[in-house]
């Protein structure tokens, strides 16, 4: 796979670094010259000096041929921009932006620039999988194709706790794939007992959470909140 | 008719100024306090007296827009030292606020030219200027 890494910053050059490891061939993209001094040292031909936003830069770095463009400079501007262009005029089908700013994840998708990856985000989910104080995990959202998986505690006098998977009742467009009971996760089968303190996985169709919370939790009703 | 301005450089703020003397409403956005003073002529009016507005804020803060009054502009003018920036902002004002007018400053003539094929209208002062040049040693 041939990637081009646009910013070669701490990320872009751990990037280049794992990718070349793997055996990809990358170019990688640093518009100021004495970073890009130093990062040349290192990576020799792979490392190219120029503003990626720059068409013709993108260009000189094999952009029509690209399979993937990942831009992690520090500019949020810079990253759609790269995106953008490297999507909508040079058709590479593959991009990944990082967002320096969370609150400009809302630009990025309005833009359709997806995926984006935003350090923040990342560690506010983290913060949320290691404190769950609403009892209920994101642990992945495809947007685009309108899907979700969650991970929710069993609580004990749950509606669900003591019964069979298959007795569950759960809303249409949602499937249990996987129970965590004492530190092990395994797909349950239709006979599975579900208990209360098992963590459970589910994939479901967005916007069913509310439907779904009440399943697990002690009272029947919202303990979301809680 | 009410013209919002984001970039209070040279550019906008000349902008700004003739627009408001010509009877416009105008806003105009910039991050650094201190471009307001741009907007007045030393010791006359100040630019509120004149019925102006100006907002202290980033292009891509989605408060200071609104604030600056960005959902009924008549007109949208991108004028930041950035052509990211103006790029970004412009198409985020076309397509989410639906600003029937927008335009964006790219020094960058190939990125001006690009963009400006994908329906933004883009002014290039750098196009310009090697246009004005080739005039002037009798290119044509």
């Amino acid at each position: 796979m041939y990637v081009i890494i646009v910013g070669a910053g701490k990320v872009g050059l751990n990037l280049a670094r794992e990718l070349l490891d793997k055996g990809h061939e990358v170019t990688l993209l640093e518009a100021d010259r004495r970073r890009y001094l130093v990062v040349e040292q290192e990576l020799g031909y792979v490392a190219q000096y120029g503003d990626a936003t720059e068409l013709w830069i993108l260009e000189r770095a094999g952009v029509q041929r690209t399979d993937l463009v990942i831009a992690v400079t520090g500019d949020d501007e810079d990253n759609v921009l790269v995106c953008q262009v490297a999507k909508e005029k040079y058709e590479c089908e593959r991009v990944i932006a990082r967002v320096n700013n969370p609150r400009n994840l809302q630009h990025f998708k309005l833009l359709g620039i997806q995926p984006v990856v935003s350090a923040t985000d990342l560690i506010l989910r983290l913060i949320e999988h290691e404190v769950p104080r609403y009892g209920l995990v994101h642990l992945l959202a495809l947007e685009e194709e309108r899907l979700e998986i969650i991970e929710l505690e069993v609580q004990t006098g749950a509606p669900a706790a003591g019964l069979r998977v298959a007795d569950v009742q759960l809303p249409q467009g949602s499937l249990v794939i996987s129970v965590l009971r004492a530190g092990r996760g395994f797909v349950p089968t239709p006979e599975t007992v579900v208990e209360a303190g098992d963590q459970v996985l589910l994939v479901l169709d967005s916007g069913l959470e509310d439907q779904i919370t009440p399943v697990f939790s002690s009272n029947g009703a919202d303990s979301v909140s809680t | 008719m009410f013209v919002l301005i984001v970039g209070a450089g040279r550019v906008g703020s000349a902008v700004a100024k003739r627009a408001l003397a010509a009877g416009y409403e105008v806003s105009v956005v910039d991050e650094d306090p201190l471009s307001h003073e741009r907007l007045e002529e030393g010791g006359g009016p100040t630019w509120e007296d004149l019925g102006g507005h100006f907002t202290v804020g980033t292009a891509l803060e989605v408060d200071a827009l609104i604030e600056a009054g960005v959902q009924r502009a008549d007109v949208f003018i991108a004028s930041t030292d950035g052509d990211n920036t103006n790029l970004t902002v412009a198409q985020i004002v076309q397509r989410r606020f639906g600003v029937e007018k927008v335009i964006c400053r790219v020094m960058d003539p190939a990125r001006a030219a690009w963009y400006q094929e994908q329906g933004l209208h883009t002014i290039s002062p750098t196009q310009h200027a090697i246009e004005m040049f080739e005039q002037a040693i009798g290119l044509e």
